[in-house]
């Protein structure tokens, strides 16, 4: 029983956190972790822009061309 | 078996669908239900979606599974990212989605609703919609490149540098207009003023708030963000009940246009964390949560069409703006049906998300079908109100008079009724002194859906009608200030991208005078036709809304044209009439309307026949209505030379797109001209399964 309990927690915060990642993913937040495994994979001599360097330098790129914004 | 069911049940939708259609037509008199409006459009997406956007996916593009996307074969984690394809859905939707596809149909249901609702629903499928397909497959087919590099490559130089030019020209006016149409919904009206104004230290702590507070925790930011945002809704309400502040919020017309300049100005120099993501996050949210709940209300609720199917305005004798059905129902309502300016969303963030090849078809094709769903919603909204409240919130001054009695009078000389009472009954409702003349389509949205929304939730009361229609307000508002903002950005940088050639250091750009220079010098060029609409005795709407269109269809045009190239070289000439149909029909209306906007003998539709007019006017000595001095005489004037120089440029532009692109295809078909397209070779996913 206690451990069907838990199992339901875990489920409902899996979820959670899944509903987390599609929210931010449509309204376009950076996603840094991805970009950390991405590196880690691909790259792994290459050191990780740190979080607030990548967050600020993705946010810049959104915003100085068209095509992140219509009427 | 299973073949004939399909058969059966898509052979059902089209007949519910060709039903709906004929019960919109045939109506005459009786007010006609929208869920008929809905049927018809629901009916002729899925049609149109199953059958036609297959037709092009399979036939056209052969688009293919087992061929590597940009995503997977660039990825970076930063740009090129493969992405489930109901996440980039979301993500394109709401990037396309903004204030067009609401203004665009409340305006033209002056002519009634059927003209734009047939616009809407037909030119979605067989050119919105295939439009923003065909880029986006074009674009994911050549590494994620913007329509302005395909212009250049496919087409060439001369065909790259006007798409540049036309981009650069349609933010202008884009920027203006709908500035506009924000001055004219905050006019004199102290609560949305303050709910508008409050917005903006909102998105300010939560940039602070993103960056020192709780780095990163962009939902939670987010959730406070929108609790704030009911929290200045009230405010405004607050202040609107006190008389000596409700005078302080009380702005001009003029005043509240400086401004939104100064506005635009701070958006553009200050970092974007601090303002505009922030309120780009929180404007998403709001977004894609008022077009689900206007759907769902309108589901609920049912309005029946209070406008007839036709108005006696079909002669271009209308109010709102000046022109027949044709051309201008279809300069008119551009997003819904077909938006230019989607081709930049198509080839900017979208196709560098992309996990598979044929997802183009969901992102590209279905994503047009639900903006074109959210356009048909507007006009239900629009059409479910009386024509004779219609038609006092979006005729200028100059017709309806400055009284309820006048404008109640005038509307009766149009052969709708309605009475003063009523009048200043619905403004009181809607929390507002008066709503006449408030042109520029939002705040006749905000009224309907004021109402679809109290009635959805229960009965009609003052206060939640007053509510309903600020929060309405605000959120168009916020709509539109999202796409002021950041599109000021934009235009920043692209001027600075040209300026660099006058004097290199000008295109530094995080060089403080540069920055301030280009930006500066792009807020003049859009306040100055802000400034003018403002100012307008026709109102404003009336010349700067077409001009809008004509700019927009004409960034469609550049598109159609190039994805016409793309196809003529891929060897599938025979299918060149999927975007060459389209095409020719854009270039016959953007023609047509253009030159009955600069040359027609009208003063209300040609811009050179209403300089004339005023000359002519202050040479006999009296000044024309609505004109107080003659140096303003002499600025319209100015004015309206000046806009046909625009709308000239506009189709001169057009012309050499189209020129360039014939050009091509002739050399390439009669194989002059080597197939030098750029798409890169086939290159199938890397052992499909099980990699990453």
């Amino acid at each position: 029983m206690r451990s069907r309990g838990r199992r339901m927690v875990a489920a409902l915060r899996a979820g959670g956190s899944a509903l987390r990642g599609v929210c931010a993913a449509v309204i376009g937040v950076p996603d840094y972790e991805r970009y950390v495994a991405h590196l880690r994979r691909h790259h792994p001599d290459q050191a990780p822009q740190p979080r607030a360097e990548f967050a600020r330098e993705q946010m810049r790129r959104r915003y100085d061309r068209p095509g992140s914004r219509c009427c | 078996m299973r073949k004939t069911l399909a058969g059966i049940m898509w052979a059902a939708v089209a007949a519910t669908g060709a039903g709906a259609f004929a019960m919109l037509a045939l109506a005459r008199g009786e007010p006609v239900n929208a869920a008929w409006l809905l049927a018809a459009a629901l009916c002729t997406y899925a049609v149109g979606y199953r059958f036609y956007s297959r037709f092009i996916a399979h036939r056209v593009f052969a688009l293919d599974a087992a061929r590597e996307t940009p995503a997977e074969r660039l990825e970076d984690g930063r740009d090129y990212v493969p992405t489930n394809r109901w996440i980039v859905f979301g993500h394109h939707f709401a990037a396309i989605a903004g204030p067009g596809p609401l203004v665009g149909p409340t305006l033209a249901a002056q002519f009634g609703f059927l003209p734009g609702a047939l616009w809407i629903i037909v030119g979605v499928v067989l050119g919105g919609a295939v439009q923003d397909f065909v880029i986006l497959a074009a674009s994911v087919r050549r590494d994620g490149r913007s329509l302005g590099q395909m212009a250049r490559d496919e087409i060439g130089p001369v065909g790259g540098v006007t798409a540049l030019l036309a981009v650069l020209g349609i933010m202008v006016i884009l920027i203006a207009v709908l500035g506009l149409v924000i001055v004219n919904a905050l006019r004199a009206s102290p609560w949305g003023t303050v709910t508008l104004a409050l917005t903006i230290p909102i998105a300010l702590f939560l940039g602070v708030y993103l960056r020192w507070l709780r780095p990163q925790r962009v939902l939670e930011a987010t959730a406070i963000g929108v609790a704030m945002l009911i929290g200045a809704l009230l405010a405004g309400r607050w202040v609107a009940d006190q008389p000596a502040l409700a005078t302080l919020f009380t702005l001009s017309a003029s005043g509240l246009a400086w401004s939104l300049m100064i506005y635009g100005l701070a958006a553009s120099v200050l970092p974007v964390w601090l303002l505009l993501a922030p309120r780009d996050y929180l404007s998403a949210f709001v977004k894609i949560g008022v077009v689900v709940g206007l759907a769902l209300g309108v589901l609920v609720v049912l309005p029946p069409l209070r406008m007839p199917a036709l108005t006696p305005f079909i002669d271009g004798t209308g109010p709102v703006f000046a022109g027949r059905v044709f051309p201008f129902v279809f300069i008119t309502i551009a997003c819904g049906a077909i938006s230019g300016f989607h081709a930049l969303i198509a080839s900017g963030t979208t196709p560098k998300l992309l996990a598979r090849e044929p997802d183009a078809r969901l992102i590209g094709y279905g994503g047009m079908l639900t903006e074109s769903l959210v356009a048909v919603l507007a006009l239900i909204a629009a059409c479910a109100l009386t024509p004779g409240v219609y038609f006092a919130i979006n005729a200028p001054v100059t017709a309806l008079g400055a009284t309820a009695e006048s404008a109640a009078a005038a509307i009766r000389g149009w052969g709708f009724v309605v009475t003063p009472a009523e009048l200043s009954t619905l403004a009181r409702q809607v929390g507002e002194h008066t709503l006449l003349s408030r042109t520029g389509g939002a705040p006749s949205l905000a009224v309907g859906m004021a109402y679809i929304f109290s009635r959805a939730l229960g009965g009609v009361s003052d206060t939640a009608m007053a509510l309903w229609y600020h929060f309405a307000i605000m959120f168009e508002a916020l709509f539109l200030l999202t796409v002021l903002d950041a599109g000021t950005r934009v235009g920043r940088f692209m001027l600075q991208d040209i300026l660099k050639y006058v004097w290199a250091p000008l295109g530094r750009v995080s060089w403080y005078p540069a920055v301030g220079i280009a930006s500066a010098l792009f807020v003049a060029m859009w306040g100055h036709f802000l400034y003018q609409g403002v100012t307008d005795p026709l109102g404003g709407i009336n010349s700067l809304w077409p001009l809008f269109g004509i700019s927009n269809q004409l960034l469609a045009s550049v598109a159609l044209c190039v994805g016409t190239t793309i196809i003529i070289k891929m060897g599938k000439a025979r299918y060149a009439p999927v975007t060459l149909l389209p095409l020719v029909w854009l270039i016959t209306v953007n023609m047509t309307a253009g030159w009955l906007k600069i040359f027609s003998p009208d003063p209300r539709l040609g811009f050179l026949a209403h300089a004339r007019s005023v000359t002519d006017a202050v040479a006999a000595g009296h000044l024309p209505a609505g004109v107080a001095s003659a140096a303003a005489a002499a600025r319209i004037v100015f004015n309206d030379r000046l806009d046909a120089a625009v709308a000239a440029f506009f189709l001169v532009a057009v012309i050499v797109i189209v020129a360039e692109s014939a050009r091509e295809w002739v050399r390439t078909l009669r194989g002059r001209a080597v197939r030098r397209s750029t798409e890169v070779p086939f290159h199938p996913r890397a052992a499909a399964v099980g990699a990453d």
